[in-house]
């Protein structure tokens, strides 16, 4: 090979780089090492961590059981190693499956159009408000303050420099539902979209149709962002929004100290091309059977450049798969009797820890315990080797002496009544 | 091929002028260049468009390509058959799939464009 | 002839819902050991579905089946080289796998206690180390989740460092060499584009970069080597013509497969630059996601950096959200840590030393194409090339045949396309990058298959115009799928 490119060593093919780009030194990193010691590696920084405990953590990141079908699926090197779909020929495996995932997307959500993932739930968010900045023309953003916190710094982060205003409208320290009057106060003629979280970060069913009626009013854009997307096995998906945008970490995605997940954007039909990222189309081939395509790449970055509906290039396809399997194998009957579990596992919680707001609750819920404050209380149950709920206190100080519990279908009574005992 | 009473840009629009009314459209040419036509952006009835400023877009498959207002004036009309046909601009560029008619607010600007026999030696040139 | 494929019975199937007969399962859920809830009762009847219409019903057996079959449909790098120019589709050790999926890394929940998340946070503190090393940067943050994301956050990175000097200004240079996502970055941070052109010779032209640069000119988004695959040698003059005027040069990283362990571009005046860790680090594509997009910086924009960052606290890892000048968040939560993970595990593989040489091979299998090939198809610049070569359609556009032709009749030979019709300033564009994880009887193949295509184009053309042949599916109508968007199933 050497000789074919002219050369007698392969250093002099680095021999036209400018000698002062040049390292001049090897890499200050330690030499390779084997199979086994890369595993151990691992596994020692795995044990570092909480291992076996039981967690009443949620907060946008859920513990569900990840059914054995799915890893086994993913782990096929033709889902695993195989590129971006550009070359429908030999792409139809992960176009297929893109498109089942768009399907399903569209009966979770209730609404017309899903595109093929996004990064995650919390850059969903600022994708579906520049969408509706895009559709209505006007700038302006208003957000609910029962949106997830970290979701609303990344907002605020794609927000200041497209020149987006955004304010937020408070929740009803009793109920835990947004507050209508301060929305209905602050809504203006110049709001592009509401943003309202379903089940909200306290795990609240919120005012969905009431936010869709002052936002309608005014011109602006309903916007309904979900994180446990487990809740709409049981809940009425939104038919009032016009973006419907959250995270599927639920769906068999391992909560992985905070990613990769998938998130999705879905939408009305006549929101169509104002959709980001990637879309699966269906058509045929020319022998004219079914086959399927990435269509409407005219919105894309890699054609529209500046003009572009967004600069992501990247779907989720591995993750998203994760969530078509899954969905796959709960299925129209399994996802309903699972959020079933997740809503009996936390009620009966419930009866145990008493909720701080009154508003209807799915597996998530605000507990105040008296007399131990959220660190002390956390303390004490690190000891029984439970992970507690967590303090409220960093992301709203009038909630300091609160906790956000979280049961799932995983989570055993034995703990819960443990957790119970030690809150006592 | 390139009608005598139309009048053509650099950017390969064409304009009819008749009396006060100019019905636009994009070129053979561009069409071609284009490749199949899949979706056609227009802007709404009573915008106003200087000369030289987008008026939208014209879509392919692979490419997105902005239309220039040939002459300044306001949105009369869009031509309705293309949210469901955008296809005839490949087929009748120059007569059925018009894109807009506006109502002119500087006509003399017409005396700038090119007449159909200099549009066919600029394009010929650009090959 | 063709050697390497062979066509064979591949199963049919219909999507999962057409599939679907009301009443079967593939899941078990355990006996509730709590009471039962009406679920009307606690959220209120007119919150409670009844069904999701049309969602899947199927069996273990016909779930498997049915994501098996199509898994065949598809091409991945197990079945053999992708030789897509920038997107260095490198081998994806399975290793990465194994460790990312070990209980204690994958269900770490990232709001656990800072005391029983030191493992993960060791990871990452590994993770920015090595970045910084390979880089010669001064900090890295992991936050952004792939390059797109990467390159908006350094943008984002810049406007707050020159917004504390007083003054973000208004547009970023951009070669019209560069990838998309680069315009449409600048665009969202709320920039306008500049484009800048290419020299002749398809490198920085530093003159004409002298002319525009300006007290408006906030940065240069630059990709080195550049998306010819050549080597910007004029890089470090053009970053001392950015700073005279107070403005940054950031480095769009996606070739990186070409600079490991030989250059570094903190060394040659890059401020910012964002890693595609699917590229370089061999972290899966996926069939498109996820990726890592880690941005490493100078000290001079480490204020600046997303929060949190993680610092040393005694003998402890802790996560520092007091951050005054920060940009804020990209993302929720750290990163992709199960990418990092992975990335890291392919960094221990090698070592320093063997990073080195991974792009040595990268570099030499590249070239070996570039010589194999030049007799056959037009090479529009003829500088050396690194780790991927660009070569031109105009030999074969003569006879009616492009670039777009000649990838899909390369599928009929086995292989996955190149990257076609990019970069834009290279006409009926072949971008060939095959990585080092190719050996040379693949690349020897691929090279052969290459030949034959441009004897075909000569020989009978139309052969060519209408590949592939071989495969399941044939060419799709991607117009009509444009015209008359479907994006999902509907029952009958």
């Amino acid at each position: 090979m050497l000789a074919v490119c002219g050369v007698s060593s392969a250093e002099e093919l680095f021999a036209h780089l400018p000698e002062a780009v040049r390292l001049p030194r090897p890499l200050a990193l330690a030499p390779g090492i084997s199979e086994y010691e890369i595993v151990q590696y691992f596994r020692d920084r795995a044990a570092e961590n909480a291992n076996g405990y039981a967690s009443f953590l949620g907060a946008g990141v859920y513990n569900h059981y990840r059914p054995v079908l799915v890893d086994t699926v993913v782990s096929r090197g033709e889902f695993l190693t195989s590129y971006t779909p550009y070359q429908a020929e030999i792409s139809q495996g992960t176009l297929t499956t893109i498109f089942e995932f768009q399907t399903m997307i569209c009966q979770l959500t209730g609404m017309d159009v899903a595109n093929a993932s996004m990064y995650d739930g919390s850059t969903a968010v600022p994708e579906a408000a520049m969408m509706a900045v895009r559709a209505t023309g006007k700038g302006r953003v208003l957000v609910a303050r029962s949106l997830h916190p970290e979701y609303r710094e990344v907002l605020r982060t794609y927000a200041k420099n497209q020149g987006m205003p955004v304010e937020e409208f408070g929740f009803l320290p009793e109920a835990g539902t947004i507050d209508l009057e301060d929305l209905e106060r602050k809504m203006d003629d110049l709001t592009a979209a509401v943003i309202v979280q379903s089940p909200n970060f306290f795990g609240i069913v919120d005012q969905v149709k009431a936010a869709a009626e002052i936002a309608h009013k005014r011109g602006a854009l309903l916007v309904v962002i979900f994180t446990e997307a487990v809740s709409l096995g049981l809940l009425e998906p939104p038919a009032e929004a016009d973006i419907v945008a959250g995270e599927l970490q639920s769906f068999a995605i391992s909560p992985s100290y905070g990613g990769p997940y998938a998130g999705l954007i879905a939408t009305k039909e006549k929101y169509i091309r104002q959709v980001p990222g990637r879309l699966v189309g269906q058509s045929v081939d020319s022998r004219g059977n079914r086959a399927f395509c990435l269509t409407l790449a005219t919105r894309e970055q890699h054609i529209r450049r500046e003009k572009a509906t967004s600069n992501i290039c990247t779907n989720q396809a591995l993750i998203a798969l994760m969530a078509t399997v899954f969905m796959t194998v709960y299925g129209k009957e399994g996802l309903r009797e699972l959020a079933l579990q997740n809503l009996a596992k936390a009620h009966y919680l419930a009866g145990k820890v008493k909720p701080r707001f009154t508003g209807a609750f799915f597996n998530e819920f605000v507990a105040r315990i008296d007399g131990k404050p959220p660190d002390e209380l956390n303390k004490k149950l690190l000891k029984k080797k439970i992970i507690g709920g967590l303090p409220l206190g960093r992301f709203y100080p009038e909630l300091a002496d609160s906790v956000l519990l979280c049961a799932t279908e995983m989570t055993k009574r034995s703990d819960m009544d443990l957790l119970a005992e030690v809150a006592q | 091929m390139y009608p005598e009473n139309y009048r053509y840009t650099k950017e390969h629009e064409w304009i009819l002028v008749e009396g006060g009314t100019g019905t636009v459209g994009i070129t053979d040419h561009a069409q071609q260049e284009l490749g199949d036509i899949v979706y056609v952006d227009l802007p709404k009835v009573g915008a106003h468009i200087e000369q030289g400023k987008s008026l939208g877009s014209v879509e392919s498959v692979k490419a997105v390509s902005d239309v220039y207002c040939p002459v300044s004036g306001e949105i009369a009309e869009v031509n309705p058959a293309l949210a469901d046909k955008p296809e005839i601009l490949n087929t009748d560029p120059h007569g059925a799939a018009w894109l807009v008619k506006l109502t002119l607010s500087a006509p003399a600007e017409v005396e700038g464009l090119m007449s159909a026999a200099d549009y066919q030696t600029y394009i010929g040139a650009e090959k | 002839m063709i050697d390497k494929v062979t066509a064979h019975l591949s199963q049919n199937e219909r999507l999962i819902f057409e599939r679907s007969s009301p009443g079967k399962k593939a899941y078990q859920l355990p006996e509730l050991d709590v009471p039962a809830v009406d679920p009307a009762e606690a959220l209120g009847a007119g919150n409670v579905r009844t069904a999701i219409e049309g969602f899947p019903e199927v069996s273990e057996v016909e779930a498997i089946r049915h994501f098996t079959r199509l898994s065949t449909w598809n091409y991945a790098i197990d079945y053999g080289m992708y030789p897509l120019g920038s997107c260095t589709m490198k081998y994806n050790p399975r290793i990465n796998e194994l460790v990312a999926r070990i209980e204690g890394l994958a269900w770490a929940h990232p709001y656990q206690p800072e005391s029983l998340a030191q493992g993960a946070m060791e990871v990452m503190a590994r993770v920015e180390a090595a970045l910084a090393e390979i880089t010669g940067m001064d900090a890295v943050t992991l936050q952004p989740a792939a390059g797109a994301h990467g390159e908006l956050t350094g943008i984002l990175l810049i406007r707050a460092l020159l917004q504390k000097r007083g003054n973000p200004r208004k547009k970023i240079l951009i070669p019209d060499s560069a990838h998309g996502t680069n315009p449409a970055t600048a665009a969202i941070a709320g920039y306008a584009v500049e484009n800048i052109k290419s020299s002749a010779t398809g490198v920085l032209d530093v003159g004409a970069l002298e002319q525009l640069v300006t007290e408006d000119v906030a940065a240069l988004m630059v990709t080195n080597p550049n998306t010819l695959g050549v080597f910007e040698e004029n890089i470090a003059q053009a970053a001392e013509i950015l700073h005279k005027k107070g403005a940054m040069l950031y480095m769009d990283g996606a070739n990186m497969n070409a600079l490991v362990g030989i250059a570094r571009p903190g060394d040659f005046g890059v401020d910012v630059m964002h890693l595609n860790l699917h590229k370089t680090f061999s972290t899966p594509h996926g069939g498109g996601g996820p990726g890592a997009g880690p941005v490493a910086v100078k000290k001079i924009l480490e204020p600046f950096l997303p929060t949190p960052r993680l610092r040393r606290a005694g003998k402890k890892w802790a996560f520092d959200y007091k951050r005054k000048h920060t940009i804020g968040r990209v993302k929720a939560f750290y990163g992709n840590f199960g990418v990092l993970v992975r990335a890291l595990a392919y960094v221990l593989a090698h070592g320093g030393p063997g990073l080195r040489n991974a792009t040595v091979d990268a570099v030499l299998n590249a070239v070996y194409i570039r010589k194999q090939l030049e007799p056959y198809f037009d090479l529009p610049y003829s500088q050396p090339n690194m780790h991927e070569v660009v070569f031109s359609d105009a030999r074969q556009a003569k006879l009616g045949v492009r670039t777009g032709d000649i990838a899909k009749r390369l599928i009929d030979y086995g292989f996955h396309p190149y990257t076609v019709s990019f970069p834009l300033i290279v006409h009926g564009a072949l971008m060939i990058e095959p990585t080092e994880t190719e050996s040379k009887q693949e690349i020897d193949q691929f090279i052969a298959a290459m030949i034959s295509i441009a004897k075909e184009v000569e020989s009978d053309p139309q052969l060519v115009k209408t590949a592939p042949h071989g495969t399941r599916t044939s060419r799709v109508d991607e117009v009509l799928a444009a015209r008359k968007p479907v994006l999902r199933w509907k029952p009958a």
